[in-house]
């Protein structure tokens, strides 16, 4: 990735650090207070050796000593605050972000949403912001601390002996050299290794959930032979990846060793020939002490680098989410009442794809529905039925043409308004978990039960409502996995319907409702909302067949719109699959 | 997309989810662990085991030297310099060639126990990613309805990660430890027992100190992960229902709710990760302080102390006791840290073992599937395919065997299931199929039709009753025969990573490419798979993401048409596929059926009609049953269903 491509992500989400920035600058600091006693600790603990003990002077030793405690007691009290506040701004940055995509996805029209799985937006909220809070709690106690530490053991090497610290300078370049050639290497490899990981989890996941097949088929023993190549792959892979990096410690080891022998070679030396005058011998036990500050550092931060750099993938991810823009906005002057629910298509066209390209979904589609009609939509998959409905609560915004909903572009109204009045009952609907009325009042959050009960019955949800244990308060599971595919839409349905919409569009809402049901919901429609624009999108011709008006689509456009009679005698699509399903139901789904 | 499912796939039960686990029997668990390890790679861990001692007695003597290069060269050779002597280096030198020796055997030693433990790792980890995968093929269907999928993946990820980690880094790391602690012990014990005592002493304040601070950091995690889930939990629904939210205008009702569970996430994590924080400080100054009570009593006893006193010690030995409470103090720290380790993959190691210690499936079946020939108006078995199959039935009791053509007729008698002992599914239900015949059901969901099917293939076995397969009990028959000679088409595909070839070829691993193809023009697959990219080898990923569901369905079509089957079971698809894709679905749905005997469980008209019976289940019970006219003409709960009349409703 380039250089500036990175810098512009990390102050995007540098940005989130927010009140958070005080524990953020102050982590450090503490980090040096507490390096900075950790050095001269060492230098006290020589001084009791070689000032105390050596000439037997045990006053100096309480003296040292008791400074020592009161140091130790100073890197503690940084240590700590260290911690506590590494902690604060860590957490509260991963809040931020979180928070800060949250808000984001909130903002998202159908097509942001489309533009991400729903996996996906739950694994940046989740893991990724769980690797950038590791990896920045990482960066604030060690970023400065680990250079800190060993330029400060560096220095304070230099100060006891100039010469004799060169060994220090050499070893650490040539370590870091060495660190920085392994590490390259390592990634590059286990990069590999995970995709090929990854792999295999998955094929085992099709496995756990193509349990049936593989059985059915007796396909056992085949898939076994197959996961045994995979782990021996995986496993000469992982091999190859480890043995690159298995040799890091060692070297480190080496590199430490050598250090050591040099350092005492030419320190005893130096002490030696000097008589004592230019090192002594307490002096050398820091010089050696230091070795592990310095090269323990070096070895951290080459830690940090890679875990820094295993998050940048993360980043990149949470960035995507941040750096979408929601492309459905409301209008400078928003209009807030409907006259009615008329709707009018006026050559509309539409494409999915944002920059223009491939085929329009939507093709000159032009139609007036009156405020009031029933108007039933057929066509295969990929005919866009479920597109041309969503245009009418601007889920979705025209590419050309535009959509009126009575008489008022859908792109002036203010959006929460236009979506009350036009109420959508999606394909793919949910339920959340919570109780029945929970649910219900997400249409109206302040509908009494009475008028929960009363969208309810019109749903011919009331039925088996009133047979659950604890009826309007029975809880439903997330997802609605407790009821049964029939028994979601007609809740989803009597959601819906409590917003009192002038538009009630119903995409193909009621497919695992049995036809009797069906019929009878529409018959309430009729009944009890007659004002209301409706528009039902089915598979089954007995769902749409009574409508006042029904729209053929075909392939994007409008093949045909009238009424049952005139279409069977005018459109060839429609009655060849009226004949397909001829003879009242076409389906056994689903009684009760 | 592939990419997004592959995510998916590692999050299942986070690595970190839930509290710290309570296990049963740690021990019991961990010698399992290790028997395990052992059980491929004794020699390969001994080896590991006498590096590891090598590496640590050159890691202590390496600590040793220093008191060896003040007391035994430095003291006296300046010494000798200050009287005015010449200085004699090469004790020095040979002393330093020494020391390089036994550094470079530790290095070695530790390079040679790093890469050893690669091969035991990622052996062990090999061995048990295939024994868990062949048990897990092994495994009755049941066991998958019992078990949340993601809770099997998690077994396959996060379980074995942590063992992973156990084994390769916590386990040496521990025996390390281990070792030092006892020779740094014995080396202090020699140079200055009181002082060791002083020792010991903080060490047991650092220990309680750690104690404290990582009980209470262990009580916000329990609370952050608690926390965490829930948020997890919200961000899931939310997510896959944010089309609903954007519809509802529930967007500022979502943000106060999600504020109010991060601001709770944020505040249990942050007092977690200060106590986690805050034990290195502590455990590093309490280090200090020892340091300094060692300091300050070793120079009483080097100085105060007459030297003649058994607790005197000189300069060059207060120095390297120094060095060792250092070394000292850091195997302690790394053994508590650990701990919590340990426990965790203790506990991911006991899923793993649960795993392999799951009863499989058993198959007493004895009579099984082979080619024959028909001479003279008897079967005999062949070597080669002949198209034509027969039952080979051994008789124990007389010593015979018997041939029995492989036809397709299928009888329940008296038939009762349930999926658990407490709750029946399905009652008495009795049922004739001859061969060729084609049986539909149809009823309500949860009526018991997928159920049915599912005994026929033996997927469960049944509770009380007979199934009888070609006049045999199908409980005599042997499992991958049976399931060989039935074919099935379930409503949700399930395609494989692979290509289309790939995946039509599972129904028969010898077919050749020109039967693959003559089975998808059978299954009117062929025309749409020409269309694709690369054809026949278009790679399929994510279960066949990027197919219609139409045309997922149109390939299992061909895998079950290539198997050739006498008995089919078949799902049809519900209404979610468009009309002209039905049409198609349906048209290689009926080429395939054409022939045999086939159990379809019914949502379509045309397929239901022409049946040659139709079951209607309510609840667990076949309620009627006949062909269409019969059970139009008994005006019950058929014609209701035909018709969509109720009692109270007529429709439009």
């Amino acid at each position: 990735m380039p250089k500036e491509r990175v810098n512009d992500m990390l102050k995007k989400l540098a940005a989130y650090i927010k009140e958070y920035k005080a524990p953020s600058i102050a982590t450090p600091i503490c980090m040096i207070f507490e390096v900075l006693f950790e050095i001269l600790i060492p230098m006290l603990m020589a001084s009791i050796v070689d000032d105390g003990i050596s000439k037997g002077d045990l006053p100096h030793i309480y003296k040292t000593g008791a400074l020592m405690v009161v140091l130790a007691v100073c890197g503690l009290i940084s240590g700590l605050l260290g911690g506590v506040f590494a902690a604060k701004a860590a957490t509260g940055f991963a809040k931020n972000l979180r928070k800060g995509m949250f808000d984001r996805i909130q903002t998202f029209s159908f097509s942001n949403i489309d533009h991400f799985s729903t996996a996906g937006l739950v694994t940046r909220l989740t893991t990724d912001v769980t690797n950038i809070q590791n990896a920045y709690q990482m960066m604030l106690r060690m970023c400065f601390r680990a250079p800190f530490s060993m330029i400060l053991a560096m220095a304070a090497a230099f100060t006891i002996s100039a010469k004799i610290s060169l060994v220090y300078l050499v070893a650490v370049l040539a370590l870091s050299t060495f660190l920085i050639f392994i590490m390259r290497r390592g990634m590059k490899y286990f990069t590999q290794v995970f995709k090929k990981y990854d792999e295999m989890n998955a094929t085992v996941q099709e496995n756990v959930k193509g349990m049936r097949v593989v059985k059915a088929y007796v396909r056992e023993d085949y898939e076994i032979s197959r996961m045994k190549t995979a782990c021996e792959n995986i496993y000469r892979l992982f091999v190859k990846a480890e043995k690159n990096i298995v040799i890091n410690f060692p070297v480190m080891m080496f590199t430490v060793d050598a250090c050591i022998l040099l350092i005492s070679w030419l320190g005893a030396k130096m002490i030696v020939n000097s008589g004592g005058t230019l090192l002594e011998t307490g002096d050398l036990m820091s010089l050696l002490a230091y070795c592990m500050n310095i090269l323990m550092s070096l070895m951290m931060m080459s830690m940090i680098f890679v875990m820094v750099s295993m998050s940048i993938a993360s980043a990149e991810r949470i960035c995507e989410v941040l750096d979408e823009e929601p492309d459905i906005r409301q209008p400078e002057k928003p209009v807030t009442s409907m006259r009615d629910g008329s709707i009018e298509f006026k050559n509309v066209f539409f494409n999915y794809n944002r920059d223009g390209s491939g085929e329009p979904v939507l093709k000159d589609v032009n139609l007036s529905i009156k405020s009031g009609e029933t108007i039933g939509i057929l066509g295969g998959t990929g005919s866009s039925k479920s597109t041309l409905v969503s245009l009418i609560s601007r889920l979705y915004d025209v590419t050309g043409g535009s959509v009126k909903v009575g008489g008022v572009d859908v792109k002036d109204y203010d959006i929460s308004f236009l979506r009350d009045q036009v109420s959508v009952v999606l394909q793919k609907n949910v339920l959340f978990s919570g109780s029945i009325l929970d649910n219900l009042r997400w249409g109206k959050p302040d509908a009494t039960e009475e008028e929960c009960i009363n969208a309810a019955k019109m749903a011919c949800a009331d039925e088996f409502i009133e047979k659950m244990p604890e009826r309007y308060e029975t809880r439903i599971d997330q997802g609605g996995s407790n009821v049964s595919g029939g028994q979601k839409q007609r809740l989803c349905i009597a959601r819906a319907l409590l917003k009192s919409p002038k538009v009630l569009i119903l995409d193909d809402s009621t497919s695992a409702v049995d036809t009797a049901t069906d019929a009878k919901i529409r018959k309430a429609f009729r009944e009890v909302i007659p004002g209301t624009t409706k528009l039902i999108i089915s598979q089954r011709v007995s769902s749409i067949m009574d409508a006042d008006r029904i729209i053929v689509l075909d392939d994007g456009k409008v093949d045909g719109f009238g009424t049952h009679e005139e279409l069977l005698g005018s459109n060839d699509i429609y009655r060849d699959v009226y004949e397909t399903q001829t003879g009242g139901s076409g389906d056994f789904d689903e009684v009760g | 997309m592939a990419d997004e499912n592959v995510k998916e796939v590692k999050m299942g039960r986070g690595r970190n989810m839930g509290p710290m686990p309570k296990l049963e029997n740690p021990g019991k668990i961990l010698g399992r662990v290790l028997s395990y390890v052992f059980k491929d790679y004794l020699p390969a861990v001994i080896l590991v085991l006498v590096c590891i001692v090598i590496s640590v007695l050159a890691t202590i003597r390496g600590t040793m030297f220093l008191r060896t290069l003040i007391n035994d060269y430095i003291q006296p050779m300046l010494t000798d310099t200050l009287e005015g002597k010449t200085a004699d280096y090469s004790p020095l030198i040979k002393e330093l060639l020494i020391m390089a020796g036994i550094y470079l055997v530790g290095i070695l030693a530790n390079f040679l126990q790093g890469f050893i433990m690669i091969y035991v790792t990622q052996g062990t980890l090999r061995n048990l990613r295939y024994e868990l995968f062949s048990k897990m093929q092994r495994l009755p269907v049941k066991y998958f309805d019992t078990h949340a999928h993601g809770d099997i993946m998690s077994i396959y990820t996060n379980d074995i990660d942590t063992l992973r980690q156990m084994i390769s880094q916590t386990m040496p790391q521990f025996f390390n430890s281990g070792i030092t602690i006892v020779s740094v012990l014995i080396s202090m014990i020699i140079i200055s027992p009181a002082l060791t005592g002083v020792t010991l002493v903080m060490v047991g304040i650092m220990l309680f100190a750690t104690g404290k601070a990582a009980g209470g950091s262990g009580r916000f995690f329990v609370k952050q992960q608690k926390e965490l889930g829930e948020l997890n939990g919200f961000i899931e629904e939310m997510m896959e229902g944010q089309k609903v939210v954007k519809v509802f205008n529930h967007e500022e009702a979502n943000i106060s709710r999600f504020d109010e569970l991060n601001e709770r996430l944020c505040d249990s994590s942050c007092k977690a990760n200060q106590y986690v924080n805050i034990l290195g400080p502590i455990n590093a100054q309490l280090g200090n302080l020892s340091y300094v009570v060692c300091a300050v009593v070793g120079g009483i006893l080097a100085l105060v102390v007459d030297p003649a006193n058994a607790l005197a010690i000189n300069i060059g030995d207060l120095a390297s006791f120094l060095t060792f409470n250092k070394s000292f103090n850091m195997p302690i720290n790394q053994i508590s840290q650990q701990f919590t380790s340990i426990v965790m993959a203790l506990a991911g190691a006991d899923r793993i073992f649960k795993l392999l210690d799951e009863e499989p499936e058993t198959d007493e079946g004895y009579v099984c599937l082979v080619n024959a020939v028909e001479e003279n108006g008897v079967l005999k078995e062949s070597a080669e395919r002949t198209g034509l199959w027969a039952w080979k039935h051994y008789h124990k009791a007389d010593d015979t065997t018997t041939y029995v053509k492989l036809e397709g007729k299928v009888v329940f008698d008296g038939v009762d299931f349930g999926y658990t002992d407490e709750k029946q599914v399905l009652y008495d239900i009795q049922l004739f199929a001859k061969p060729g015949q084609k049986i539909a059901f149809v009823g309500s969901t949860g009526a018991g039709k997928t159920t049915i099917t599912n005994l026929i293939n033996r997927f469960y076995d049944i509770q009380d009753g007979k199934i009888r397969y070609d006049d045999i009990n199908i409980n005599k028959i042997k499992k991958d025969d049976l399931r060989h000679s039935l074919g099935m088409v379930l409503q949700e595909t399930q395609l494989f990573t692979g290509t289309v070839r790939d995946n039509i070829r599972y129904g028969r691993l010898d077919a050749t490419d020109e039967e693959v193809e003559a089975a998808a023009k059978l299954a009117n697959a062929d025309s749409f798979i020409k269309h694709l990219p690369k054809g026949y080898d278009t790679e399929l990923t994510g279960g066949g993401a990027s197919l219609s569901q139409g045309q997922r369905q149109l390939l299992s079509i061909a895998r079950a048409a290539i198997a050739d089957p006498p008995v089919l079971i078949l799902d049809e698809a519900t209404s979610s596929i468009d009309t002209r894709t039905e049409k198609l679905v349906q048209e290689g749905m009926d080429a395939l059926m054409n022939g045999r005997t086939t159990f379809v469980i019914a949502h379509r008209l045309s397929t239901v009609r022409n049946s040659n019976c139709i079951m209607v289940l309510e609840q667990g019970r076949i309620v009627e049953r006949g062909t269409h006219d019969e059970l139009l003409q008994q005006k019950g709960r058929y014609y209701q269903l035909y018709t969509g009349n109720t009692s109270e409703v007529m429709t439009a």
